[in-house]
């Protein structure tokens, strides 16, 4: 029998603000354990929350990005339950009226363009961390992370495939990292994603029973983890045997999932309105305010760069990757550089500089405006495409202009037909066996000769002109 | 001359500032009294003798250095033991919380201390303020200084005792279904609930959030409007404290109520409220008729609903108010946990009383899922019917007049077997809260057992000024003296 997977995720976005949710203690939670909290968000009694603004704002950002509804009223409830990292014992969060709803994200994935329902997202806070095997195998509890700002993100069961899942992850971190929601750093937990996956006979509108996959380290391991799962449910059923609802964890070092916890059909959150906090209320000019605002997103900003820039759509979605980078890219071609060219040196050699030295290319000592002008320099003969590198990596470097750096290198570009002359005569004299071999049919020599000199003129020769001039030499 | 213990809080704020007298003095005089009494009354339960004169010889100094002083100068004013303070402990009158210290002090003990009020200590109370006669303190029992034998009434009973026995100028409380008015009543002193959002609740240990709110238990209605000015306003950490203006409640008290309408709920006047009781009211009604004020029926259709939601409705938010309570971060911890869940089950079965775990059951309870539409939801409509009683009821009358509890200060054991019964004893004091208006409790006699009784009188949301205004022409007018409690007469 054929079977089809049928995936929904729920995604925890650890939202970038300044302060906690419900207090004025910071964000920041890798600071000393414990040294940023203060009665509130430790739950200590007499204590009440207070909803910071920049929390509904952000996630109103991020909702109206998802093509979602906002709810011009919504309300915070408490969610019940007992754990040692919970101070208060309950969680403030949303349950029946979430601030935004009905959505869709739109993702580019095998086979096209495929639309994912976005079910809700709901702002919540973080609890504590619990820490174990500390002091002679103790455990604590560092309360840093009570009350940082989460929205959670659920989806429809939109996804047939691991892939579609990988897609829609990269997609929508992207959108958070435009709109500045969340620095979505996965190894320190300010994303996670988790899986809800069940598979059916293909064809079949029912649903089977799914499971969980929750605590990914990273998108290729959730995918990783999803087509796992997939497997492993279509093997169980295929042998006659049934799924059992549940939690599994994902053993990164064996690619295995593995059983955490059987999803007790007691456990009841108890849910009531939060009585401590004002309903939300995000009126029509605080919605308006909020999309005024919103930057141009991933997608429109892919689509623009191919149609007004004539870019390919790997090198639109890589300039795009971040909101700094196309913003630098759009600087560069500003001020007049080719567009397929400057996306090329900033894929290309910038990229690895960065790369090499950690630093987003928005930040790197290159300015968009010096970039162009190197690119000039190549246009109009200056410095040949090589020497360029070289001139860039100086640039990299130093942060000077790189006419100042062709300059003080004595860079400038060959193109004195006598002087290559010269040039392209000393190699001749020197590799007469070459010659001799060129001359007897063998044209693949003239490669070895250019590159000498290449050599001769220490990189600086005019490639085309050298080439010419090499070229008529060999032929007299 | 009477002696500064038996004075009203507006005469010593005005005897300190003038120098009449020293806060130090005023000070002493109070914890002289509270040793000459409170072995009987057993109203506090720790008393902060030294921070308390410490502060009072800083309000002198302040006096002497010719800084203006507050409105509180040099008055003691007693704290129910669940605001939150920084002196002494918070302990809620509960074994879960004994010797807990709290990091910060309660927004209106805050206000209390910039107003350069000296504070003598903290009050016994029911057990993190569940119940009606202070009888489920975990530390003491509180006795009403009118009888030995009787109960002061609770949640607040030690605020009241306290202030029926002279151990303090005046005493904050907290209500949540009648736990400021009702020990009043008992105790024969002024108690209000303000409206719901006049105070700030941080810092006040929560029972139930939508229901509680913070208030003074006074020797007189101009001492109630003189607490209430400091402590009512918006405060920033409280979401829920409403940001109307606090107006000069003292300046409210004109003795006049000419032509005000006073409506009477004829569900209030019912088989229910015994008749010496009864006549109590009606003479305080004739009262205030004599000083001008119309009168009229009103009705409030859902009162008899009213136990019923609270208690579906209060013990729901208390299941996950009290959570918190579970032995990991402060607090009380059984000793012989091994798992983290033993260490819940154990700390709150142990640190909790009978009362307190009855409520977080039926908490627990009423919002499981399967009963959430049953209980919470549908108690959380008639709220809103009841609330509606009351709008409809104020179209109609400026302020509403009732008793404030059935009966008297009983004895103690008296109801302690009967849970429902001990409930009842809030029938009159409980729809306020449901509809978040204001309510007063005002000595209106005593009984021929020689306990006092108390009238209630309801206002508009955030008219405390038109409640207290009728309170005090009825004070004025009453045409007798409360006079002392014995516990005051014989051992002063
Ligand atoms: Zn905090």
């Amino acid at each position: 029998m054929e079977y089809e997977a049928v995936i929904g995720m729920e995604v925890h976005v650890e939202l970038d603000t300044r302060s906690k949710v419900f207090c004025a203690c910071s964000t920041d939670f890798h600071a000393e354990p414990n040294t940023n909290v203060c009665p509130i968000c430790l739950g200590m009694p007499g204590t009440l929350p207070m909803l910071n603004r920049e929390v509904v704002n952000k996630s109103v950002a991020v909702g109206l990005a998802l093509n979602c509804t906002i709810a011009r009223w919504s309300k915070m409830d408490r969610k019940n339950y007992f754990y040692p990292d919970l101070p208060k014992n309950y969680q403030i969060s949303q349950y029946d009226l979430p601030l935004c709803h009905g959505g869709y994200l739109d993702i580019e994935t095998e086979g096209g363009t495929r639309r994912i329902g976005i079910t809700r997202a709901h702002m919540e806070e973080d609890p504590a961390r619990n820490v174990h095997g500390m002091m002679g195998g103790g455990s604590g509890v560092d309360f840093n992370r009570s009350g940082v700002p989460l929205l959670e993100i659920v989806t429809e069961p939109d996804f047939r495939s691991a892939q579609q899942v990988y897609d829609y992850l990269a997609e929508l971190k992207q959108i958070l990292l435009y709109l500045g929601a969340s620095d979505c750093n996965m190894e320190e937990g300010s994303l996670r994603a988790e899986a809800n996956i069940s598979v059916r006979p293909k064809g079949s509108e029912r649903l089977g029973t799914k499971t969980e996959v929750k605590n990914v380290a990273s998108f290729t391991q959730t995918m990783r983890a999803v087509e796992y799962e997939i497997k492993r449910q279509i093997r169980v059923l295929s042998e006659g045997g049934t799924i059992v609802q549940e939690t599994r964890g994902w053993d990164a070092e064996k690619g295995i999932s593995f059983s955490q916890r059987k999803k007790e059909s007691a456990h009841d959150y108890r849910y009531f309105p939060e009585p401590d906090l004002a309903p939300v209320v995000v009126d029509e000019a605080w919605e308006r305010r909020v999309r005024d605002a919103l930057p141009e997103l991933p997608a429109a900003r892919r689509k623009r760069f191919r149609e007004a820039h004539g870019l390919s759509a790997y090198d639109a979605r890589v300039i795009t990757a971040t909101r700094g980078m196309a913003d630098y890219f759009e600087a560069v071609v500003r001020v007049g550089a080719d567009p397929k060219k400057a996306a090329n040196w900033m894929m290309g050699d910038l990229q690895a500089l960065c790369t090499e030295t950690r630093v987003e290319v928005d930040a790197c000592a290159v300015c968009p405006e010096d970039l162009a002008a190197m690119i000039g320099l190549i246009e109009n003969g200056t410095i040949s495409g090589k020497i360029a590198k070289e001139v860039l990596a100086a640039m990299f470097e130093t942060g000077k202009h790189p006419k100042e750096i062709v300059e003080e290198k004595g860079l400038v570009q060959i193109s004195d037909s006598s002087e290559l002359e010269g040039i392209v005569q000393q190699v001749l004299d020197a590799n007469p066996n070459q010659v001799e071999q060129f001359r007897s049919g063998k044209d693949q020599v003239k490669g070895y000769l250019m590159g000498q000199v290449m050599k001769a003129s220490r990189g600086k020769a005019n490639p085309k002109l050298a080439s010419q001039i090499l070229e008529k030499a060999l032929r007299a | 001359m009477s002696a500064w213990h038996e004075r009203r809080a507006h005469e010593i704020a005005g005897a300190v500032r003038t120098g009449a007298v020293s806060a130090v003095e005023v000070t002493r005089a109070f914890l002289e009294r509270i040793d000459a009494v409170d072995g009987e009354v057993n109203a506090y339960t720790e008393v902060w003798r030294a921070e308390a004169e410490a502060r009072a010889a800083a309000i002198d100094a302040k006096r002497d250095r010719g800084e203006a002083l507050g409105a509180l100068a040099g008055v003691p004013v007693a704290l129910k033991a669940l605001l939150c303070t920084t002196e002494g402990t918070t302990d809620c009158s509960s074994r879960m919380l004994k010797g807990f210290r709290s990091p910060y002090d309660a927004t209106v003990v805050r206000r209390l201390r910039d107003a350069d009020a000296v504070l003598p200590g903290k009050v016994n109370m029911d057990e993190f303020a569940m119940g009606s006669s202070t009888e489920n303190s975990a530390i003491k029992k509180t006795r009403n200084p009118w009888n030995l034998d009787c109960v002061p009434g609770g949640s607040s009973g030690g605020s009241a005792a306290s202030v029926a026995a002279d151990e303090c100028a005046f005493a904050l409380g907290s209500d949540t279904g009648g736990s400021i008015r009702q020990p009043a009543a008992l105790c024969g002193c002024v108690g209000v609930k303000p409206t719901y959002g006049r105070v700030s609740r941080y810092g006040l240990v929560a029972f139930a959030s939508s229901l509680d709110q913070i208030g003074p238990l006074t020797k007189d209605v101009e001492d109630a409007a003189l607490a209430l000015n400091i402590i009512c306003g918006r405060d920033p950490m409280d979401a829920t404290s409403a940001a109307v203006p606090v107006p000069d409640f003292t300046a409210s008290l004109t003795g006049e109520v000419k032509g005000l309408r006073i409506g009477l709920p004829k569900e209030y006047f019912t088989s229910q409220l015994g008749s010496e009781m009864r006549e109590k009211v009606e003479r305080a009604i004739a009262v205030l008729e004599e000083q001008g004020a119309e009168t009229v029926e009103v009705s409030l259709p859902h009162t008899d609903h009213g136990v019923a939601v609270y208690y579906i409705i209060s013990p729901a938010e208390a299941s996950a108010n009290l959570a918190r309570f579970d032995g990991v971060r402060y607090g009380f911890r059984h000793p012989d946990a091994e798992t983290v869940d033993d260490l819940y089950v154990l700390t709150k079965s142990d640190g909790f009383g009978t009362e307190v775990q009855r409520r977080i059951m039926l908490g627990t309870y009423v919002l499981s899922s399967g009963y959430y539409d049953a209980y919470y939801l549908k108690a959380q409509k008639v709220r809103a019917l009841i609330r509606q009683d009351f709008d409809r009821a104020f179209a109609q009358c400026d302020v509403l007049v009732t008793p404030t509890s059935p009966t008297p200060a009983f004895r103690f054991g008296e109801k302690t077997d009967d849970p429902l019964e001990m409930y009842l004893s809030d029938i009159y004091t409980i729809s306020a809260n449901l509809a978040a208006i204001p309510g007063i409790s005002v000595p209106c006699g005593l009984t021929s057992a020689g306990l006092p009784a108390g009238l209630q009188i309801m206002a508009r949301h955030f008219d405390e000024a038109t409640m207290l205004r009728v309170a005090h022409c009825y004070e004025q007018h009453r045409g007798f003296d409360p006079g002392k409690p014995p516990i005051a007469r014989g051992a002063a």
